[in-house]
């Protein structure tokens, strides 16, 4: 029989809070660890304990790290969850099972392989503590996984032995766990299967880790002293990951104090309201929230962008509507973040598709912010920002300073002869500030939602008003040429894909799976909104172009359409909302079943 | 509302302060509000305690909501930055903008409505987490920009300008205030000034969250018969109980005036807060029996007014984060930015 290496998905089905994570996290990290590309994929529910939860692992050498239809192991620990766990598994793949109890006969299939293990009944003669018995049972199949998959057993251990440093009693009884289920497979299994693992060079320096705590740390690296947020899954690790990190990295030496303000605020609006706050009064400041927390904002994000005020918010967006689907992804915030608000009202999005980027992005929008006075919203999703994702190693540039915008200390007012807070001296639409407490008479303006002229002073005028808004055109026009240009990979073909975010992910393999049917795409990735250039051009210079998007309505599409003007027929909709992340097999077949139907030609028919 | 617009220059024997500054270097653009407003009256009060206490203008730090109440920010203090932020929402923006400076003085304005309705989530949450602030409520008991709806400090049974009644239970904001932590409490009369600027002086320099309810009438919706909150309601149903003055370290002592038993209170800065108790029952650092006290002669139909509660100790938000005695506004890269060395090893904890 034939052997792969390093090419399979596993899914692990078990009881939420019963321990899995950690185990399933340490399959996974031992794989990453023997330099083995691995996306992991947490699947779990709205609930603390008891409900069912999955943890997928793609183990692919080719790097691919988009989600893969179809499971080839399945290691089964839920009975709830068991008929639609052993349904899943794709021909020719492997049921791992613990089979102290006996599988029913109706639930078994002729063509997977049965690999069933007695691990509570071996666990009942090792452990007398129950709770022991319970939570050891994630250790054993690891185990026994060691065997089956031909994983390095010494990585495993190693990784226990770091795991519980100072908690050292727990290491044996641990390890010990993992012979159990490595010895029995050893022994009375077929191991290791015919799909395996091998030593791979494939990872390089590339880190794991979620995009969550990238977008803490780089907004503790980018200069943010203030942050106020409130608990909305997926976005609470942004701010509990900054939290982490400024208790080792922002106390202050002598005093042992804090460099850094965190407000668990009592609800959206007021995280917001404390961030524009400390914003106006020049501190850098930033909330994470998701789609029905960004509904909450709304009204601010309108105060911010009439009266001019940086805000860094990080929607880490959720299946929507309403509570939708709470702890699946989708990016389905984009027309509510872009148009946030009552009024004329817009505002620059930023779209990260790898840890390595949020941690940019987090720095960078802080910049932006300062530099548009505005609003930047980092739109990431539960599948970039709780999943750990390999990506590229952190880099900060020592020399780097913080661009503050637009800002007038007292010395430089001085030298001002007139100070109008909303005057566009520079022609770019963007005027200067002062912070509070600045200077003993000048520079002072009041900051306010209402209509005002250039020099802050309310006014209905409509001339003033009009000339206003034209002016915030010209910042948005400013912002548009400040923003993070779209990644385009062009060799002239006739039809482009269009997609941003971890949408990005199996983009690779979808190309690879249509390249062999005579499909070839120019690619472009986009990461801001306002669209920049390249962008528009990307798009006049195809006859097509795929939108691949995970939401219903094509959300994307409709920003191109409505601020470009383009021939809506010209870009076509490709929408994935499911909850779970797009498959290259989803793209695949979506782009594949178009070019069927629009009898679209292809490579090989040219060249034929 | 007056059309008159506000002389540049003034008398040239108005008393100097501490730093040089007449009282009118402290002053606003001129009112929009109607004549006779209780709201001008607070902010004179305001004008003169900021004058008093000789701060530079320009460290002050104004913050309000949406209604009549706070559109006054841009009548006092004209050299210092303010924010008329939105509807009910001024706690979050003041709370922002007090982790971002700490050595402004903040003065936060607000309206019944906008604390005891829209607002009342930020109202309660800022008063817990002890932002040190002057936190004041101009409370005339109903909507004045739109036209004279109940509000929700409107007692029961207090009538509309038509003459219909208020169905609903009022909301006490000084018990509430009580009730959650604040270190400050006071209710005071936008017609008794004297009572006030003291009120106000002290609420500055307190360390902490300083709340000061001001009945403040409207003279326009609320100041008919019927209504409690009305200029002759309140002066004949107010129960002053403690009296305050507030001394600074520079002003001079002059004799006792007030009446009632005096208790001197230290203030962190060395200066003195002179209470004056008409009831000398009354213990100005019980918090549970202010409430009791409040709670007891509002069902008498009577507003406390004076000093009710103080701790002049409590901490304040910065004291309770630990924060640094820097400005976080202030700090810079070498601050804040823990450089390349020390992400690659972050690096590495992600391998």
């Amino acid at each position: 029989m034939s052997v792969s290496y390093n090419d399979f998905v596993i899914r692990f089905a078990n009881v939420n809070g019963s321990g899995s994570a950690s185990a399933n996290s340490m399959f996974a990290k031992a794989l990453f660890r023997m330099g083995i590309p691995v996306a992991i994929r947490n699947i779990f529910p709205s609930n603390i304990q008891g409900l069912p939860t999955w943890f997928e692992v793609r183990v692919s050498e080719q790097g691919y790290l988009g989600r893969r239809e179809g499971v080839d192991v399945m290691v089964a620990m839920n009975a709830e969850t068991l008929v639609e766990d052993i349904a899943s598994i794709n021909p020719g793949g492997y049921l791992v099972y613990d089979n102290s109890k006996p599988l029913a006969k109706t639930l078994q299939r002729d063509d997977i392989i049965e690999i069933g293990m007695p691990i509570s009944n071996m666990l009942l003669s090792e452990f007398t503590d129950p709770k022991q018995r319970s939570l050891f049972k994630n250790i054993t199949y690891l185990g026994a996984l060691t065997a089956l998959l031909n994983i390095e057993f010494d990585v495993l251990t190693g990784m226990v032995a770091t795991q519980y440093k100072g908690k050292d009693a727990l290491i044996a009884p641990n390890i010990h766990a993992l012979e159990i289920g490595r010895n029995y497979a050893l022994n009375y299994l077929d191991a290791p299967l015919p799909i395996q693992v091998k030593r791979s060079d494939q990872v390089g320096d590339r880190i794991l880790v979620d995009g969550n705590m990238a977008a803490g740390l780089g907004s503790l690296y980018g200069g943010a002293t203030v942050c106020a947020w409130y608990p909305i899954t997926p976005s609470t690790s942004v701010a509990e990951a900054f939290e982490l990190h400024a208790n080792k990295l922002r106390i202050d030496e002598q005093s042992g104090q804090k460099k850094f303000a965190i407000i668990q605020a009592e609800d959206e609006l007021a995280a917001i309201g404390m961030v524009i706050g400390a914003a106006w009064n020049g501190a850098r400041s930033f909330t994470a929230t998701s789609g029905p927390g960004l509904s909450l904002m709304s009204e601010f994000l309108g105060l911010a962008y009439f009266a001019e005020l940086p805000v860094v918010l990080w929607d880490i967006q959720r299946a929507g509507p309403s509570t939708g689907m709470p702890t699946r992804t989708q990016q389905s915030d984009l027309i509510s973040a872009a148009y946030a608000s009552h009024g004329d009202t817009k505002h620059p999005l930023l779209f990260p598709a790898t840890p390595k980027e949020c941690f940019d992005f987090a720095a960078m929008a802080l910049d932006l912010a300062d530099r548009l006075q505005t609003p930047i919203i980092v739109l990431s999703d539960l599948e970039l920002g709780m999943n750990e994702n390999l990506s590229e190693p952190f880099e900060w540039d020592d020399e780097r300073v913080y661009d503050r915008g637009k800002v007038l200390n007292a010395q430089e007012l001085d030298e001002v002869e007139v100070f109008g807070r909303y005057r566009d001296v520079d022609g770019d639409g963007i005027g200067y500030r002062t912070y509070p407490g600045t200077h003993p008479d000048k520079g002072a303006f009041f900051t306010r939602g209402t209509s005002r002229d250039e020099f802050a002073a309310y006014t209905e005028s409509p001339e003033i008003y009009e000339r206003n808004m034209q002016r915030l055109l010209r910042k948005w026009d400013t912002a548009a040429k400040l923003l993070p240009a779209a990644e385009i990979s062009s060799s002239a073909e006739r039809v482009g894909v269009l997609y941003y975010g971890t949408t990005s992910l199996p983009i690779p393999e979808a190309l690879d799976l249509l390249a062999p049917e005579g499909i070839r795409l120019d690619t472009c990735r986009i990461r801001a909104f306002p669209f920049g250039e390249e962008v528009k051009a990307f798009i006049e210079e195809h006859e097509l172009v795929f939108v691949v998007e995970q939401n219903r309505d094509a959300q994307m599409r409709t920003l191109l359409i409505n601020e470009c003007e383009f021939e809506p027929k010209k870009l076509v909709r490709v929408n994935y909302y499911a909850g779970l992340s797009i498959s290259a097999n989803f793209i695949h077949k979506s782009i594949s079943e178009y070019y069927q139907t629009n009898k679209l030609s292809r490579l090989t028919e040219v060249q034929s | 509302m007056t059309f008159v617009v506000k002389p540049q220059t003034h008398h040239p024997k108005l008393p100097l302060n501490e730093i040089g500054l007449t009282r009118r270097d402290y002053e606003g653009s001129v009112s929009t509000l109607c004549a006779g407003c209780g709201h001008d009256s607070v902010s004179a009060a305001i004008v003169q305690a900021c004058a008093e206490l000789s701060i530079p203008p320009h460290r002050f730090a104004k913050v309000s909501g949406i209604g009549c109440s706070s559109k006054t920010p841009s009548y006092f203090l004209n050299k210092s930055h303010g924010f008329n932020s939105v509807h009910g929402r001024m706690p979050s923006v003041m709370t922002g903008a007090n982790l971002a400076n700490r050595d402004l003085y903040c003065i936060g304005v607000s309206g019944d409505g906008d604390s005891a309705s829209i607002g009342m989530g930020q109202f309660a949450h800022i008063m817990r987490r002890r932002i040190n602030m002057l936190y004041i409520v101009e409370n005339n008991g109903t909507y004045g920009l739109t036209k004279g709806q109940f509000s929700a400090t409107n007692d029961k049974g207090s009538t509309s300008k038509k003459g219909a009644p208020n169905l609903y239970e009022p909301i006490d904001l000084v018990s509430m205030a009580l009730q959650i932590g604040a270190s400050f409490v006071a209710r005071s009369f936008s017609g008794d000034k004297h009572q006030l600027v003291p009120l106000i002086k002290a609420g500055l320099r307190h360390k902490g969250i300083a709340f000061i309810d001001v009945i403040s009438p409207c003279v326009a919706f609320n100041n008919h018969q019927g209504s409690t909150k009305s200029y002759e309601h309140v002066r004949q149903y107010t129960h002053n109980v403690v009296n305050a003055d507030y001394i600074e370290e520079h002003d001079e002592i002059i004799a006792d005036y007030l009446p009632g038993t005096r208790e001197d209170v230290a203030m962190p800065d060395g200066s003195i807060l002179r209470l004056y108790k008409l009831d000398e029952a009354y213990d100005p650092h019980d918090r549970v029996g202010a409430l009791n006290y409040v709670q007891r002669h509002q069902e008498k139909g009577e507003a406390v007014t004076g000093m009710l509660y103080i701790d002049p100790l409590a901490a304040d938000c910065h004291e309770i984060m630990d924060t640094v005695q820097t400005p976080l506004n202030e700090l810079v890269e070498e601050d804040l930015c823990p450089g390349n060395k020390v992400l690659q090893s972050i690096n590495d904890s992600f391998r």
